[in-house]
């Protein structure tokens, strides 16, 4: 932290540079007390001295958006990383800020309206293709009121820094538009008719979230878990499987390692719904754990209104955060350093609402055109010592719309994904015929209540029927909830495949067996199982999954007397 | 110009407050004492008020001693000319050897560009089934050693860092005890490995800021050999000391601490150190080894949780074995595709077993009667326990995986295996009925 002395007016959250030899290092006002400003540093301040030349920049932290987003690779105060590597090679050097856009990249621009059009904030003036969206150029989110359109380009290539429209204000001000505009990351974009309640379910492909935990288009969710439990796997693989256009993925303040993984496998990977590499329909924002904590800070910011700015073309985004905690050891360090009084487990008193101001970003919006775009927000928790009890993990509990809590004992005995189906909870409506799904939550829980009196009565204490019952939910979490990420198959289940496995298993864990004893129907279960398994890597409906699937009804129709 | 400060108006802890001008933040400044020349360094600016963490200690430091600034922050010598000699803390020869001023680097360099990583994919094969088939280790990889006090950990790291093929090897220890070393010493020495190794080492009675420095220097010395092409090991032990020193500092420093004393950026302070592991996309790498001794084993607690949150996995060593819970390999997904095509199925599958047996144990421990079942999987946990688990097994990872699929043989019908058929029909050893599986 950095106090300067000023003698003009300066704002909160303004941006000013800190002119240190030949360098100029980023920073932020977070306090001001009489003539003093105290500056968050988005760099390391090795070597800084006392009489350093402070240049304020009166404008807030913003970040330009246009096309050109996707597929990029940003830190948290968006530099494109790869370009900050073709200059400075290996180590992230301080005071080499980049533009996240290219000025010179042309945009073949479409426009959609005409001179004398009506237009307000948001509303569209035309179109440039990126990969394969139609990217909107919008009337800049700043501007209040309804504006008239003077004149637009023709169709034809441009770039960000040409002029495609320009508007006049009811004082006949002339205003130019450009392909791209800036934002300030801290406020929310709300250039649209209305937010909706999310009600469409959002389909990641793992099944344990859209059968039983469903999470919805425009809503919120969490994972919390303890370290090695499985959060990044759990949002790597919901990153690629989701049923979204575009996903943005915050790597906040942990392993560089892991955002390597997204970044060199992703331009292999193709999205089964268009045919085209994943890395086109993805932005990272990295700002991982060894780079500078106030970025860090920053970096979910940043993400959420790239988000934003995606969902205002009617588009659904996935915003997806690892690890929110991170985030909040950041502000935890600031507030640490403006000596402020501080709360639970040191975290300052403003935790909990900005947790709260951060996943309110999430939202089903209808845009003034009538189509509708969504931002939905995936957060992980880490929380301290593996404990849900802990000030992060309450305070994101409290405002999001589905939980997925993963407990360490099922990561230690490898059933994964590791979500607790039994702390686990979903407000959202999912793919499953509600009975079924029901069905499937009770069977879990009575499996768990059998287990656990078994610990007290052992098992020749238990009657079969509830021996059974144990069983059958052993069975339910082996064959459907457990899901192999490494399997190219099991790693990922359709909806259609969703609905009819559970159909199938929902039957089963309704059929009255009739065993002799706990030894049949144990073996019977584990035969069954070792069925289903095979039955999973079998892709969808070709022949080895009929085959499979003909060999399990056989086979459970024989036991269940008369089929 | 070299200006002598001496206006030394505070001294707490390891910190001195000295009145000077036009000083650095973090810049390095030599005290002078009646004692010698001690190194310290710059903490906090305010004003005219400079506070100087001092590496040696502030015993014996009086109000009218000299302060000189050197201009630079803390830096150390790199190359090849450090191989096989040993340092302190500060990074002062503790052999006979020339003291080093060629080729000076600063000890706390920028962080990596993370797009200049490689996805690390060379296993490192150590010979020990529990790592090998469970949790393979992997080159440019950060691992600790998660132990209780008293348990051989020191042995393990000497053990598994011998199998490790790389250039160099930069030892660092922080509060060891000769004991330790010698065991270290002892090991590389035999594997003729003593003349390409770096010693960097702390006693628990050096002063406790070179604790802290001892990382630093450490991973300065193997990213410049890295960037050089090298491939380099670095062995850190026992990073809980290093976290205790942080808590000292912070303490003295007044900081708000957030967990049990700890200070609220332990875990940035940690990631900042152990984030040095990479792949150089184009030059060499370097992998971390540590250990991280768990106060009461709680892996709860501070240091081992937020060393968790940041290494990529952790060897759980437990009554001289490394437990399958607990301990995990965050890369072996990188590596073990390509070994054999049961490996990942053998990794499950026994671990999945293993914890249906732990459940057994407990019921035959509250004296339940034992199911058929049951006394298959006592069986299993104690064949899993003496041939895999136990530290004296060294046997190459095909090995223990055919190894693995004898143990279900003796223990199970394939289906109770529960892994489908096609695997069953490829490796279930009935085939081979009769033949003993060469070890
Ligand atoms: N769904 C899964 N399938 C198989 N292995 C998994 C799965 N999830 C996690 N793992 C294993 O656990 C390790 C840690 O998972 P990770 O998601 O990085 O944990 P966290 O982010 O909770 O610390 C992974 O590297 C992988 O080996
Ligand atoms: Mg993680």
């Amino acid at each position: 932290m950095v106090t300067a002395r000023f003698d003009s007016a300066v704002m909160q959250n303004e941006v000013a540079y800190i002119l240190h030899d030949e360098e100029r290092l980023k920073s932020e006002i977070i306090r001001v007390r009489g003539n003093l400003a105290e500056m968050q540093v988005y760099e390391a301040t090795v070597g800084l001295r006392i009489g350093e030349v402070v240049e304020f920049t009166g404008e807030l932290l913003s970040a330009e958006l246009g096309p050109g987003l996707l597929g990029q690779i940003f830190d948290g105060l968006q530099n494109p990383l790869p370009e900050i590597a073709q200059e400075c090679g290996f180590f992230l050097q301080r005071g080499v800020y980049k533009k996240a856009l290219s000025d010179t990249r042309t945009w073949d621009f479409t426009p959609v309206v005409k001179p004398g059009d009506r237009v307000r904030a948001g509303d569209r003036i035309g179109f440039v293709k990126e990969n394969i969206f139609r990217h909107s150029c919008m009337v800049p989110f700043s501007l209040w009121g309804i504006f008239e359109i003077v004149s637009v380009e023709h169709a034809g290539p441009l770039t960000i820094r040409d002029v495609v429209a320009q508007i006049r204000d009811a004082d006949n001000h002339i205003i130019p538009v450009y392909l791209a505009q800036d934002w300030p990351v801290k406020i929310p974009i709300r250039s649209y008719a209305e937010k909706l309640k999310p009600g469409e379910p959002l389909v990641t492909k793992m099944r344990l979230i859209d059968s039983l935990f469903p999470v919805a288009r425009g809503g919120t969710y969490c994972i919390p878990g303890p370290f090695g439990a499985g959060k990044t796997v759990l949002q790597q693989l919901i990153s690629r499987h989701s049923d979204v256009d575009i996903v943005v993925i915050a790597a906040c303040g942990e392993r560089a390692g892991e955002v390597v993984e997204i970044l060199k496998t992703f331009p292999s990977i193709h999205d089964p719904r268009t045919g085209r590499p994943l890395s086109e329909r993805t932005v990272i924002i990295c700002n991982t754990s060894s780079m500078p904590v106030a970025a860090r800070e920053s970096s979910v910011y940043t993400a959420v209104t790239i988000a934003e700015y995606y969902r205002q073309m009617g588009l659904h985004v996935l915003l997806l955060a690892d690890s929110t905690s991170r985030w909040a050891q950041a502000m935890r360090e600031m507030s640490g350093r403006l000596e402020e009084i501080p709360g639970e487990e040191a975290f300052p008193a403003y935790l909990e609402s900005r947790i709260a101001s951060f996943y309110e970003r999430a939202g089903m919006v209808r845009l003034y055109d009538g189509s509708t775009g969504s931002v939905t927000i995936g957060g992980t928790v880490s929380p301290a010592g593996g404990n849900f009890d802990e000030p992060v993990t309450q305070a994101t509990l409290k405002v999001v719309g589905a939980f997925l809590g993963l407990s360490r004992s099922l990561s230690d005995a490898r059933r994964y994904p590791a979500i607790d189906p039994l702390i686990s909870w979903s407000k959202y409506p999912g793919i499953i015929d509600r009975k079924q799904k029901d069905r499937g939550h009770a069977v879990l829980r009575k499996g768990y209540d059998v287990a656990q009196m078994m610990k007290v009565v052992g098992e020749e204490g238990t009657a079969l029927p509830d021996y059974v019952d144990y069983l059958k939910a052993e069975f339910f979490d082996f064959v459907y909830l457990q899901q192999n990420a490494f399997d190219i198959v099991d790693e990922a289940t359709s909806r259609e495949r969703q609905v009819y496995m559970f159909d199938v298993i929902f039957r089963i864990l309704e059929t009255e067996f009739s065993f002799p004893d706990k030894g049949t129907a144990l073996h019977f279960f584990q035969q069954l199982r070792q069925l289903f398994k095979g039955w999973n890597s079998t892709s969808w409906q070709s022949r080895e999954f009929e085959a499979a699937e003909n060999e399990v009804r056989a086979f459970v129709s024989e036991r269940s007397g008369a089929g | 110009m070299q200006k002598f400060y001496t206006r030394i108006s505070q001294i707490t802890g390891d910190v001195i407050v000295v009145e000077a001008e036009n000083v650095g933040n973090t810049e390095l400044a030599e005290v002078i004492t009646r004692q010698g020349i001690s190194l310290a360094q710059v903490i906090r600016l305010d004003g005219n008020k400079v506070s100087l963490q001092v590496f040696a200690g502030s015993r014996g430091i009086s109000t009218g001693d000299r302060v000189r600034f050197l201009g630079h922050p803390m830096r150390i010598s790199t190359g090849a000319h450090l191989l096989g000699r040993i340092f302190n803390g500060s990074g002062m020869p503790l052999d006979n050897g020339p003291a080093l001023s060629e080729n000076l680097v600063d000890i706390s360099g920028p962080s990596m560009n993370p797009v200049k990583r490689l996805i690390p994919d060379k296993m490192i094969r150590t010979g020990i089934p529990m790592i090998d088939v469970f949790n393979s280790l992997v080159e440019s990889q950060k691992i600790p050693i998660f132990s209780i006090a008293g348990e051989p950990y020191n042995e393990l790291l000497a053990r598994i860092a011998i199998q490790v093929e790389v250039d160099i090897i930069i030892l660092g220890g922080m509060g060891m005890k000769h004991d330790d070393y010698l065991i270290f010493r002892d090991t590389l020495e035999e594997h003729g490995a003593l003349s390409r190794s770096i010693v960097f080492m702390h006693t628990a009675a050096d002063p406790v800021v070179e604790c802290l420095l001892v990382p630093d220097l450490c991973l300065a010395v193997a990213e410049n050999f890295a960037l050089e092409g090298k491939r380099v090991l670095v062995l850190l032990t026992d990073m809980s000391n290093f976290c205790d020193a942080l808590r000292e500092m912070a303490i003295t420093m007044q900081q708000i601490p957030s967990n049990r004393g700890y200070p609220g950026d332990l875990y940035s302070q940690l990631a900042a150190r152990y984030e040095k592991a990479a792949d150089f996309d184009g030059a060499g790498s370097i992998t971390i080894l540590s250990v991280t001794t768990m106060p009461g084993d709680d892996v709860t607690h501070p240091i081992p949780d937020n060393t968790g949150y940041i290494t990529e996995g952790q060897f759980y060593l437990k009554n001289g074995a490394i437990e399958p819970f607990g301990s995990l390999s965050r890369l072996k997904q990188q590596v073990n595709g390509a070994t054999r095509d049961d490996h990942r199925l053998i990794m499950d599958r026994m671990i999945q077993l293993y914890a249906d047996y732990r459940e057994t144990q407990e019921k035959q421990a509250m004296g339940f009667s034992m199911s058929a079942w049951d006394k298959k999987l006592l069986r299993y946990g104690k064949l899993f326990e003496e041939k895999m688990m136990s530290l004296l097994v060294n046997i190459p990872l095909e090995d223990a995986l055919d190894l693995g699929w004898e143990i279900l043989h003796e223990c199970f019908s394939p289906e109770e295996t529960g892994i489908r058929k096609s695997m069953i029909e490829k490796y279930w050893p009935h085939m081979y009925a009769g033949k003993t599986y060469a070890r």
